[in-house]
């Protein structure tokens, strides 16, 4: 079972939360010019790695907030949460 | 080879077992092959057999980072179906479905294929429909189903949750007959077998690390246990898919993503072939020691762990109980995980690449099990002509460029959630 501490509540069960994945995914800037290539990598295309990987939870069951975890997809563990507007 | 038969089998008993062959050959590896297939599971093994059996390829070896059935084609939990709604997953399923009617002839090894059926529940009338034109569209196609109602369900699975306090009451299903189960070791022994006796060199504890390309074109991999020269190199490495993609430049429309199962303590005879819970993520069959194996959701968050986590399993169960209350009397005897190739559409991706002579075979999620045949039979062709198989143009990789996606759930680039 991981334990998440949601930056506003807390160490938290992992039950109380829902996973929203890739944090890193950019969606292209409004009024430019946007190839096809640049939107499929934004729809489709993802780094996958095995090792560190910043995504996105929502305690759902809980403050219902969303923000960032760094974790690694290899061992589980989570090195750091963020707020949304916080960079790592 | 030796052949099994019934008579080596009295030959050697009267030997007490002790003139067996080895089942395949543990050679060095050489320092060039026609073919390389990196990835010792289901899809790699018939990939190699197929090049040598159609293909006229006798110089191959399959390169596997660890031993012959480690990875999910022993982990996986042996269903086997065409019940799909596009035409492109149909056909292609069920081409493969028609080879395993003869797979445990034509490889002399007894894959214990089980065509015992396959039952989608339904727990409303919305949903009901909704597998009417499943079946509708997959009857277009020639494959046998049927739609039964809940009496005829009721006759199935008597141990079912018919009373009215069900939480989700079972309104009817869809039934595939020539489902089942085929026993997934034995496939892996079988293929290797069999591909090693046409040649193929199959090559146990030896990682690709790199591939050496020259002017775009593939000249040879860099493994642990040194540099092996190829002009062709297909990747079945399932869930490692984008690890290895990486070394290749290569960005994929994949995530990966642990998939756990579970068995019980055997029991006697209850369950004859496969049923899948409809309100949530659980489905259930038999095995022939009398265990009840048992799956349902992902994790739910991207994972290279071969472990699930126990909350899966809860919930899993949870629904399981909600369909069958008598299970809820049973212990579990074990739980294990494997890590899923999921794609953005959730279908597979089998074609060629940038790279002149490197070729990919991936995007199974946790359905790839019962296409091990026709995956091997479509990649060996890919491989050996530079071009697709009929089947298999749909499954080309370009589909996420130009839309043709073969999205059978509608769920979207969530792989997570399916
Ligand atoms: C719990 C679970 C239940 C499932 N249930 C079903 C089911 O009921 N029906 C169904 O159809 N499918 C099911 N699946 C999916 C199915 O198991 C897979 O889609 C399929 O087995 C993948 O193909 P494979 O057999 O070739 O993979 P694998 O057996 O995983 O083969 C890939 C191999 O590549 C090797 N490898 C990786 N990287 C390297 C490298 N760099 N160098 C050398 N070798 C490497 C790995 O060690 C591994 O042996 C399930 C999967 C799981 C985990
Ligand atoms: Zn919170």
């Amino acid at each position: 079972m991981l334990e998440i501490r949601c930056p506003y509540c807390g160490n938290r069960s992992q039950n109380e939360f829902a996973y929203g994945g890739d944090a890193t995914i950019k969606r292209p800037e409004l009024n430019t010019e946007v190839t096809d290539q640049e939107w499929d990598n934004f729809v489709y295309y993802r780094k996958n790695p095995r090792g560190n990987h910043l995504e996105l939870w929502h305690h759902i069951s809980g403050c219902r907030q969303w923000f960032k975890v760094h974790r690694n997809t290899a061992t589980h563990e989570i090195l750091k949460t963020l707020e949304m507007k916080e960079n790592l | 080879m030796q052949k099994y038969s019934v008579f080596s089998l009295i030959k050697n008993a009267l030997t007490n077992h002790q003139n067996w062959d080895v089942v395949w050959r543990d050679p060095e590896p050489k320092k060039e092959y026609e073919a390389i297939i990196i990835g010792g599971g289901g899809h790699g093994l018939a990939t190699a057999f197929y090049l040598a059996k159609y293909y006229n390829m006798k110089n191959i070896a399959i390169l596997e980072k660890g031993w012959i059935g480690g990875g999910n084609v022993a982990r996986n939990t042996t269903i086997l179906r065409s019940n799909y709604m596009h035409d492109a997953n149909s056909l292609f399923y069920d081409h493969g479905m028609q080879m395993w009617k003869d797979l445990s002839q034509e490889l002399n090894y007894n894959v214990m294929y089980s065509p015992r059926g396959i039952l989608n529940l339904a727990h409303s009338d919305a949903q009901l429909n909704a597998y009417a034109r499943r079946g509708n569209s997959m009857r277009l196609n020639g494959i046998d189903v049927s739609l039964i109602g809940r009496e005829e369900v009721k006759k199935m699975i008597p141990f079912a949750d018919f009373t009215s306090n069900a939480r989700f009451p079972i309104f009817g299903g869809l039934l595939q007959p020539i489902g089942g189960t085929a026993r997934h070791d034995a496939v892996a022994w079988g293929y290797a077998r069999a591909a090693d006796d046409m040649g193929v060199d199959i090559i146990q504890h030896c990682e690709v690390n790199g591939f050496d390309i020259e002017n775009g074109k593939l000249t040879g991999v860099q493994t642990s246990r040194g540099n092996i020269k190829t002009k062709k190199v297909g990747l079945c490495v399932a869930g490692s898919t984008s690890l290895l993609a990486e070394k290749l430049n290569m960005n994929l429309p994949m995530e990966a993503h642990v998939l756990q199962a579970c068995v019980s303590e055997p029991v006697k005879p209850l369950l004859d072939g496969v049923v899948t819970f409809g309100a949530g993520h659980f489905y259930c069959s038999q095995s022939d020691k009398g265990e009840m194996v048992m799956g349902g959701d992902l994790d739910g968050y991207n994972s290279y762990a071969q472990r699930g986590n126990l909350p899966t399993i809860q919930h899993v169960l949870t629904e399981g109980v909600a369909l069958f209350p008598n299970l809820s009397r049973l212990k579990i005897l074990r739980t294990w995980g494997g890590v899923m190739d999921m794609s953005m559409d959730g279908s597979p991706i089998i074609d060629k690449t940038h790279i002149e002579g490197v070729y990919l075979n991936c995007g199974w999620c946790y359905g790839g099990f019962k296409a091990t045949p026709v995956s091997g039979l479509t990649f060996a062709h890919t491989i050996a002509n530079d071009t697709p198989h009929d089947l298999s143009i749909p499954f080309r990789l370009d589909r996420f460029n130009t839309g043709h996606l073969l999205d059978e759930k509608g769920l979207g680039t969530k792989t997570w959630i399916s």
